[in-house]
């Protein structure tokens, strides 16, 4: 599961990539021709917009690209750097950078660009932005107040409009579509081309085909814990679903055993009532730990028994069929949950005049499991919800 | 010889897409440009004037966020190094090697010079305000859906289509 770095990548090679990576950046920033100025500010004069449509198409792909792998839980969003929304700096920061875009023609990624081909111009203005961030350090104390004012932390747009994740997407993909047709017209107009911007050739019908292939892709991709939700909320199919189950007396025998380290205990019961009271060797978890890198990385232990336990079946159920279709293995849920376990092992009444010798093992065994459980209970320090050390990338300019 | 035509812009941007996505499926953050001249900045101050730097706050909280490590050692000022190598690459191999200062056809040099220079440093300020340029803020902002960075994009654009006017004779 992506990110990769820290884990699979180290962070010294991290630095190697970051070197291959801007390798393709600058590359492709130059073959775009973003290593001139005349060609970046035409986009704010209405002559060229190429910028708009390098921009705008990068950012589609790379934000339907995201939603994909997020959605085959190829990366954990929770560890991905979202730029942190500082209202005020933002917009006037946004403002400044603005004006330093009609007046030096250039932002920095371009004019790294341009300086590499020679562009004397974009070295001048790489002196500038130089000088700039001196003068930003230097004074510090005069920016800090606006600098960080209005903290609204990491939020993402569709959370900021209260819309669903699909449905900001798609909007996205429509006003990239349509300032694409938009561009074309201004464009031919500022040029003086008589041509019309849409054309019936295959070429402008194969873009706009992709077009609407990507916008309407974005709702292929919904957000992996809404359609897990939808999905447990059928009751019918909760309930039918095939799922391995453990007896109220294996699980306390297993409990009982102090050897036995094979099962692992999940308890997806609210924080405060685990804290009340916990059963040996579990640990409390909750249905968005399921989709995160660092917790679920115990249900990915080999040869351990994940016992899912809440206070009703159903709640255990509707997690284990979400944890068995993110593809954890070994997933077990304790028969009849939690409930049935305090009925019948922790206010044990024995079967008056046991007829079979079944009857008569349950009755020994569950006595001795009613007296011994409650002990273990009681000396048994919760372990608390998962600890998670992992922290987001830093990122950002 | 002839200058190499530019790539389609589509085609750009949907390689530009795939390079985003790559890298934020490998390192878990986005592109970024400017926070590279920053390091760069901070490590001229600090050779310079290192009294200086350690008593000024800005400095102070910097070197506190990166854990003390040198500005240098930072993952942009290797991914901005890689781009002037792909981008001095790509200028070879499509013949637009050329030392020239590029201005618009009605305007000096000196008005050029003066330009880039005060563009420059508006970026300087501007992308420290912003937490990041069109790459980091903008770019890698819309990229994962960002508010902050989409806010800072409508910004950058929103100023650059206010101003566009007054210096129009710089370029048309």
């Amino acid at each position: 599961m992506g990110p990769l770095v820290p884990d699979i990548i180290g962070n010294n090679l991290n630095f190697i990539v970051a070197l291959v990576i801007g390798v393709f950046f600058g590359a492709i920033l130059e073959q775009a021709g973003f290593s001139t100025s005349k060609k970046l500010v035409g986009l704010f004069y209405g002559y060229d917009f190429t910028v708009l449509r390098v921009f705008f198409t990068a950012g589609i792909v790379a934000m339907i690209g995201i939603m994909a792998l997020a959605h085959f839980g190829l990366i954990d969003m929770n560890l991905v750097y979202i730029n942190p929304l500082f209202l005020w700096s933002a917009i006037i920061g946004g403002i400044i950078m603005g004006l330093g875009f009609v007046v030096g023609g250039f932002c920095p990624g371009t004019s790294v660009c341009a300086a590499a081909i020679g562009k004397i111009d974009a070295m001048i203005f790489i002196v500038g932005a130089f000088i700039g961030v001196i003068i930003f350090a230097e004074g510090y104390p005069i920016f800090e107040p606006l600098y960080k004012a209005a903290n609204y932390g990491s939020p993402q747009m569709f959370q900021t409009l209260h819309i669903s994740e699909t449905l900001f997407a798609f909007i996205v993909v429509i006003i990239a579509l349509a300032s694409f047709w938009l561009a074309s017209i201004v464009e031919n107009k500022v040029n003086g081309v008589k041509k019309s911007p849409i054309r019936l050739t295959p070429y402008y019908a194969a873009l706009t085909l992709i077009g609407i292939i990507l916008a309407v892709s974005a709702f292929a991709f919904p957000d992996r814990e809404t359609s897990m939700l939808q999905l447990i909320q059928d009751k019918n199919y909760v309930e039918s679903y095939k799922l391995e189950t453990m007896t109220t007396d294996e699980f306390a025998y297993r409990i009982m055993d102090e050897q036995d380290n094979k099962i692992q205990i999940f308890d997806f019961r609210p924080l405060k009532e685990y804290e009340k009271m916990s059963i040996p060797k579990s640990i409390s978890f909750t249905f968005k730990d399921l989709f995160e890198k660092e917790p679920s990385q115990l249900l990915r232990l080999k040869h351990k028994i994940n016992v899912f336990i809440a206070n009703s079946e159903l709640t255990e159920r509707k997690m284990a069929i979400v944890a068995e279709k993110l593809g954890f293995k070994r997933i077990e849920i304790l028969q009849g949950g939690l409930d049935a376990f305090k009925n019948q092992i922790l206010d044990f009444k024995p079967i008056k005049d046991p007829k079979t010798l079944d009857e008569v093992y349950q009755n020994r065994f569950r006595a001795k499991a009613q007296k011994e459980i409650p002990i273990l209970i009681e000396n048994n320090k919760p372990k608390g919800a998962v600890v998670k050390v992992q922290k987001r990338v830093v990122g950002g300019c | 010889m002839e200058q190499t035509k530019y790539m389609n812009p589509y085609l750009a941007g949907v390689l530009l897409g795939l390079l985003l996505i790559a890298t934020v499926y490998i390192t878990g953050r986005g592109l970024g440009a400017s926070g590279a001249i920053k390091s760069y900045a901070l490590t001229v101050v600090e050779t310079v004037a290192p009294s200086h730097t350690s008593s000024t706050k800005f400095y102070q909280d910097y070197s506190k966020e990166h854990s003390g490590s040198s500005p240098m050692m930072n993952w942009l000022v290797f991914e901005v190094t890689g781009v002037l190598i792909g981008a001095f690459l790509s200028g070879l191999i499509s013949n637009r090697l050329d030392l020239i200062l590029e201005k618009g056809p009605h305007t000096t040099n000196k008005i050029r010079i003066a330009g880039a220079l005060i563009g420059g440093m508006l970026w300087g300020v501007g992308s420290q305000l912003g937490r990041g340029c069109t790459s980091g803020a903008a770019l890698s902002g819309m990229a994962v859906m960002s508010t902050g960075g989409i806010v800072t994009m409508l910004a950058i654009f929103a100023g650059a289509y206010l101003f566009a006017y007054f210096f129009r004779k710089f370029w048309i």
